[in-house]
């Protein structure tokens, strides 16, 4: 029952957000965050790309022994990912109050530049409202 | 020589066209197919489906109730005039007077619209001619026209007669903007500063606004407007005590 951290990817494999809200996974540096996010994002293409009947949606939940990961794909083709322990309950909830956060106080706001890292002070501030304050 | 050529150019058009009128009618007679836009138009017209709503220059002024704008559209679209007018000045103080400016061309409109819909129906029309009903009316009437709530306060200077402020806890405008820490003096309501310049000026009370973020812990986004009136009305003011 507890979220560790949220992403937000854009539609270029670049990471734009990241923070983290429990203890609970390892701490990498923000290099490696970077590389992970990128590798997700060619994971996500190849696996839309895998169904038998057609265009998919892609990876939406992966899961392992100590913790989940659940990617929202908005129509924009922004990802955000929740990475969640295997009990909390509805993770996909979450990332939709997020994602209208996101277009509320990311895309609203005339000093953010689409595609690049979220510097808005009104997204932390919603967001910490959301899930809980957390060390970033 | 150079005037000639536009005249015969215009004449060449004028005649061509006026042959061409002359070798249709004609034909619309003798064949059905000849002209089948001509009927067409006023056809189309009259068969436009009942739900379509009017031209903006058609509808009723005074309806207000379902003529609301949708709060995303105009949020998107004032931020859009933030990032145009931001690649267009060299600095804060001008990005805020042509955000002044832009609100300015609203407010003469608004105290228009106000001034009907108010008081059109009345049988004795009156216009404020002191300051702080005016003040009243801006603050309650103007806000709620615009914003749809009225603002929170109005406050008089201690140290100057002639300030007064106008303070908005939670300004719609400002709800989705996040100023970035280096251009912190920046406030948008300097839109809101410049409806309120329009208005005042409109009413004969010639006063400079501007726009100051005061946060508070309760509300990170509160704005004062503050309003700086010319002597005359303060003279004038004197006068009519």
């Amino acid at each position: 029952m507890a979220i560790f951290s949220l992403w937000v990817i854009n539609k270029a494999g670049g990471l734009v957000y990241q923070r983290n809200f429990a203890e609970g996974l390892a701490q990498l540096t923000s290099n490696e965050y970077l590389v992970l996010a990128g590798t997700l994002h060619g994971i996500h293409a190849i696996t839309s790309r895998l169904s038998p009947m057609g265009s998919s949606s892609g990876a939406q939940v992966i899961e392992s022994e100590s913790f989940k990961m659940t990617i929202l794909l908005t129509a924009t083709a922004t990802k955000f990912v929740l990475l969640t322990s295997l009990t909390e309950h509805n993770p996909d909830n979450v990332l939709q109050k997020v994602y209208e956060i996101y277009s509320d106080a990311v895309m609203k706001n005339p000093f953010h530049t689409p595609e690049m890292p979220i510097r808005s002070e009104g997204f932390d501030t919603r967001i910490a409202a959301l899930i809980g304050t957390g060390q970033t | 020589m150079a005037y000639s050529q536009p005249h015969s150019r215009v004449s060449v058009l004028s005649t061509s066209s006026q042959s061409s009128v002359e070798h249709l009618s004609p034909a619309a007679s003798s064949t059905r197919f000849s002209l089948p836009s001509i009927p067409a138009t006023p056809g189309f017209q009259a068969s436009r489906p009942a739900g379509v709503r009017p031209n903006i220059y058609d509808r009723n002024l005074n309806k207000t109730r379902i003529t609301e704008v949708s709060g995303a559209a105009f949020t998107f679209l004032f931020s859009e005039v933030v990032q145009y007018t931001q690649k267009r000045v060299s600095g804060i103080n001008d990005l805020e007077r042509r955000l002044n400016t832009l609100g300015y061309r609203i407010g003469t409109r608004v105290l228009e619209l106000m001034v009907w819909r108010t008081e059109a129906p009345s049988k004795a029309p009156k216009r404020e001619i002191r300051f702080l009903p005016a003040l009243m009316s801006i603050h309650t009437q103007v806000w709620r026209a615009v914003f749809g709530k009225p603002a929170d306060a109005i406050e008089k200077s201690v140290e100057n007669a002639d300030e007064y402020m106008i303070i908005d806890n939670d300004p719609l405008i400002e709800r989705y903007i996040s100023v970035p820490k280096d251009m912190s003096q920046l406030s948008c309501s300097s839109f809101t500063a410049g409806i309120v310049e329009a208005v005042l000026d409109g009413l004969g009370f010639p006063a400079r606004v501007t726009a100051h973020n005061t946060p508070t812990t309760q509300f990170p986004s509160r704005t004062t407007i503050l309003i700086k009136l010319e002597k005359s009305v303060l003279e004038r003011e004197e006068v009519l005590k």
